[in-house]
């Protein structure tokens, strides 16, 4: 690295004064090429997103009108944020089983409490009710790490502990309401027209890109690669999945507060997002068992789920379908990932003179033709960098 | 073709050749044998002797060569076809189902039936056949697999493969696994099989029970066919000869010279764990200590010891300081220790991840304030280890093997270790990147590292370490300067105490080495779990 002229303090601008210089038009296509990349992780996700979104511009004309646009994304935005939270724990090799429940007891407790102090400020709350999410996180991934209980039985027990517990207090129908400040953040809009949801929605996907970004981020992401390598390069596994199932816990507990907002409360306030934030996530092209994929491609798997069942909504389909199609979905996404990958390990096998390093494809900007994204097309699994 | 013998050739393997990913490892190899011979196949690790076993059991297909059984031409490509010729395969590491019993192990997949039930009694009955002729009589049919020993699940190996009339028995370094008195009773049986009229084939390390059981050697060096010889016209001498008589066709950098040898980076007094016992270990800036042994003598574990990976129980160790005996990976790479691993694919990257993630993975994990931010130094870095990749962002899957390796080092510098640990620091790699790991080893030395090889390639550990230490047993049998004689070294590695050789494990080594015989206390499991913390 040289070091520079004189005019720019720091190596970062030097980096970039560099390559401005030297080789101008080779960072540009590279520009394109990360960017292309990146996409590339989850493209067929992108490409389905966009098939839907124009499908459901040609059944109802007036899905564009800004309103109903923004409302759309407004009721998509606790799944976003849940698929958000279900990418950490996925990529680390995990499931996170309990977070329908988590919204479930965070909008029923909450509505309780308030119930024997309806004057308590609604900050403290949303605070409080966090706080509590990252708990119940912690303790997931307390058990699973610790006790060596695999995550899917932490998790399903942690559902069936909350909704049992949820039940027992209030009986099947809850008591309480929320008052309107609370649910300003779930239904109200800023500035008259764009709603806090779509704002909560947004900040917590560039938090989520960010955290994949960070040291913390890559060395999570190689943890759900190989364990082994990642301890033996100092990596505290254990902190870095206990972490995830924190930050999953508080994704379910700010989905809480959306959906309290959004639609009140309700004993079956939760149920099935856990479900949805999964399939969003295989459908981002996220490897189960972890170490692949990308957290905007888990967030546009959720936003697809959303208009998938928006449209079919519009279609008349009856919305008992709903979590059949989710079926079909999670088992094609998956299924279609993994023959993929099969094919592809058998190519590379059957010439055994050919140099790995010489595999076609590698880096190319093309999107392969998998939803599952398992195509070697991926970059590092992660974030567009 | 050499050696033929008088007796009738039953199995044999003409020109036997095969690469693994542009890496010749078997050269135009024959082998043959005749029925009721015992024909043992010895070498170093990595001489091909087990995947000469694995191209005779289908597991590979060879490039070239051909595989007669009984005058009929074979071409296996799968086990099964080799199995339906006549061809058992006794592993080292056992492929038996734990949780079924004897009898269902022994016909699995080819279980008797009747009504189109599986005809248990005809099962155990045949299977008490079996065992009775072999003088088993220990075994019950209906006993768990788990519930045997470690010896007599290898006669179940054994059994099974006799139940479906094997011809040819292959043996992988049957006596690994067992004890003294168990791998006399497994020599008895070799013997009884033999008189059946089955022709063995028996890989072994240790001389002694070749020169008992066999009546033929074939040594195998580098891949190629040296010596075929009856084993009562030879001497172990001319065997290890054999074995390790190649003149040093690699390059390899000037050694260390007095004066840049400098202070005294690590030390071990009496170190000892299940593995090890008595380790006594000086490691100096600028030079290269080389560790050499066979498979299972502990060299593997001193490595993870050092490195905290299964950390020394007992005994005192500094790291260039204050006494510091490192209990996790964390803690050995804050005092500036780093472990190239022999497991590369497995333990030494996230194979996923692109060269970059992977280069900054410690530096990452391990966050230090007076380190450089390595992220700024990558291109140099991996300039410095020569890598050859189409960019940062690919993935390490992608690499060859040398390539890998150059990431796993580059991995290892970013964090500015004083003290860095080699396991095997150029297997699976070719001759190129071979040559480039050298003298990057030996520049790094220079810049005023403290490095440790372990290899089993002893031409590399000669060319390239300022001393030897060779270990037998869990401990550090000697000392050898620079430029020792691979007889030397072999000769320290092998002399053991009257008892049998340390107890090798896998070929390649699995990546923790089974326990001198003295901690083969009955219920080993338990040892090795501080490694796998993580788990």
């Amino acid at each position: 690295m040289s070091t520079g002229t004189g005019t720019s303090p720091g190596t970062d601008t030097d980096k970039a004064t560099d390559a401005a210089e030297s080789r101008a038009a080779t960072a540009t296509t590279a520009a394109y090429k990360t960017i292309a990349r990146g996409l590339g992780t989850g493209a067929p996700v992108y490409a389905l997103l966009i098939v839907l979104l124009v499908a459901l511009a040609a059944t109802d004309p007036g899905f564009y009108e800004p309103d109903r646009f923004l409302a759309f994304v407004k009721r998509a935005a606790p799944l976003v944020i849940l698929a958000a939270g279900q990418y950490l724990v996925i990529v680390c090799g995990e499931f996170d089983l309990s977070v329908g429940a988590i919204v479930t007891a965070g909008v029923v407790a909450t509505a309780e409490v308030y119930g024997t102090y309806p004057d308590a400020p609604w900050l403290l709350m949303t605070a409080g009710l966090l706080l509590a999410g990252a708990v119940a996180g912690l303790v997931n991934g307390l058990i699973t790490t610790r006790l060596r209980v695999p995550s899917f039985i932490t998790t399903l027990g942690m559902m069936l502990i909350l909704e049992g517990a949820v039940f027992y207090w209030t009986g099947g129908s809850p008591q309480g309401q929320l008052p309107q400040d609370f649910r300003q953040v779930g239904r109200g809009t800023a500035m008259g027209w764009l709603p806090w949801a779509v704002l909560a929605c947004l900040a917590a996907g560039v938090l989520v890109v960010l955290l994949m970004r960070s040291d913390f981020g890559r060395t999570l992401i190689a943890t759900g690669d190989s364990q082994r390598a990642a301890h033996l390069a100092g990596v505290r596994v254990h902190r870095a999945r206990v972490l995830a199932f924190v930050f999953s816990g508080v994704a379910a507990a700010l989905a809480a507060v959306l959906v309290g907002g959004f639609s009140g409360v309700s004993a079956q306030a939760g149920r099935g997002y856990e479900f949805e934030a999964i399939t969003a996530v295989v459908l981002g092209g996220v490897a189960l068992g972890g170490g692949r994929g990308s957290v905007v491609a888990a967030m546009a798997g959720a936003f697809s789920l959303q208009a998938l069942f928006t449209w079919l909504n519009l279609q008349g389909v009856s919305g008992a379908l709903e979590s059949t199609v989710q079926g079909v979905i999670v088992i094609a996404a998956v299924g279609i990932g993994a023959a993929d990958f099969s094919r592809l390990r058998r190519r590379r096998a059957r010439p055994p003179g050919a140099p790995p390093g010489s595999t076609p494809g590698i880096a190319s900007g093309t999107p392969p033709a998998t939803p599952s994204g398992t195509s070697p097309a991926t970059p590092s699994g992660g974030t567009p960098s | 073709m050499h050696a033929k013998q008088a007796t009738h050739t039953m199995l044999a393997m003409h020109g036997v050749s095969k690469s693994f990913l542009g890496v010749r490892v078997l050269h135009g190899v024959s082998l043959d044998l005749a029925a009721g011979e015992v024909h043992a196949l010895v070498g170093e690790n990595g001489a091909g002797k087990s995947t000469l076993m694995k191209v005779l059991a289908g597991e590979h297909v060879p490039d070239e060569g051909t595989i007669t059984l009984d005058g009929r031409s074979h071409h296996f490509s799968h086990p099964a076809q080799a199995q339906a010729a006549g061809i058992g395969i006794i592993h080292q590491e056992f492929a038996l189902l734990e949780h079924r019993t004897v009898a269902e192990n022994v016909f699995l997949g080819r279980e008797p039936t009747r009504y189109g039930l599986v005809d248990r009694r005809a099962m155990e009955a045949r299977t008490t056949q079996l065992l009775t002729e072999l003088g088993e009589l220990d075994i019950t049919p209906r006993t768990y697999v788990r519930d045997l020993s470690v010896a007599r699940q290898q006669t179940v190996e054994i059994v099974k493969a006799l139940a479906s009339d094997v011809r040819v028995l292959v043996m992988d370094e049957p006596t690994a696994p067992l004890a003294d008195h168990e791998a006399g009773l497994l020599h008895a049986l070799v013997r009884r099989l033999a008189a059946r009229g089955l022709g063995i084939l028996y890989i072994s390390h240790r001389l002694r029970e070749v020169f008992e059981l066999s009546q033929r050697v074939t040594v195998l060096k580098d891949g190629r066919h040296v010596t075929t010889v009856r084993t009562r016209d030879t001497s172990t001498d001319a065997i290890v000869r054999a074995m390790v008589g190649r003149e040093l066709s690699a390059y390899y950098p000037p050694r260390a010279r007095p004066e840049e040898v400098g202070e005294t980076r690590l030390t071990v007094r009496g170190g000892g764990n299940t593995r090890l016992r008595g380790i006594d270990l000086t490691l100096r800036a600028g030079e290269v200590t080389g560790i050499a042994g066979l498979q299972g003598s502990g060299r593997t574990s001193l490595a993870r010891a050092l490195f905290g990976a299964a950390p020394f129980t007992t005994g005192t160790m500094t790291v260039g300081g204050p006494p510091l005996r490192p209990g996790t990976p964390r803690r050995a790479i804050r005092a500036g220790i780093a472990l190239v691993t022999e497991d590369r694919k497995a333990e030494g990257l996230a194979l996923r991840q692109s060269v970059r993630d992977n280069a900054l993975l410690v530096t990452r994990a391990v966050p230090d304030r007076e380190r450089p931010p390595a992220a700024r130094e990558l291109t140099a870095l991996l300039e410095r280890v020569r890598l050859h990749a189409r960019g940062e962002d690919q993935e390490a899957r992608y690499l060859s093997g040398g390539n890998q390796q150059k990431v796993v080092i580059a991995k290892w510098l970013a964090a500015r270790p004083r003290v860095l640990l080699f396991d095997e620091p150029t297997r699976g790699v070719d001759v190129g990147a071979k040559a480039a790991i050298h003298t990057l080893v030996r520049d790094l030395a220079k810049e005023g590292l403290a490095v440790l090889i372990v290899s089993s390639e002893l031409p590399e550990l000669i060319g390239m370490s300022d001393r030897i230490l060779v270990m037998a047993e869990g401990r550090i049998a000697g000392e050898l300067p620079a430029g020792a004689s691979e007889e030397d070294v072999m000769r320290l590695a092998t002399a053991s105490s009257d008892g049998p050789e340390p107890p090798p494990s896998t070929d390649p080594p699995s990546r923790s080495d089974p326990p001198p015989p003295s901690a083969q206390a009955p219920h080993e499991g338990t040892a090795p779990t501080a490694q796998e913390g993580a788990e």
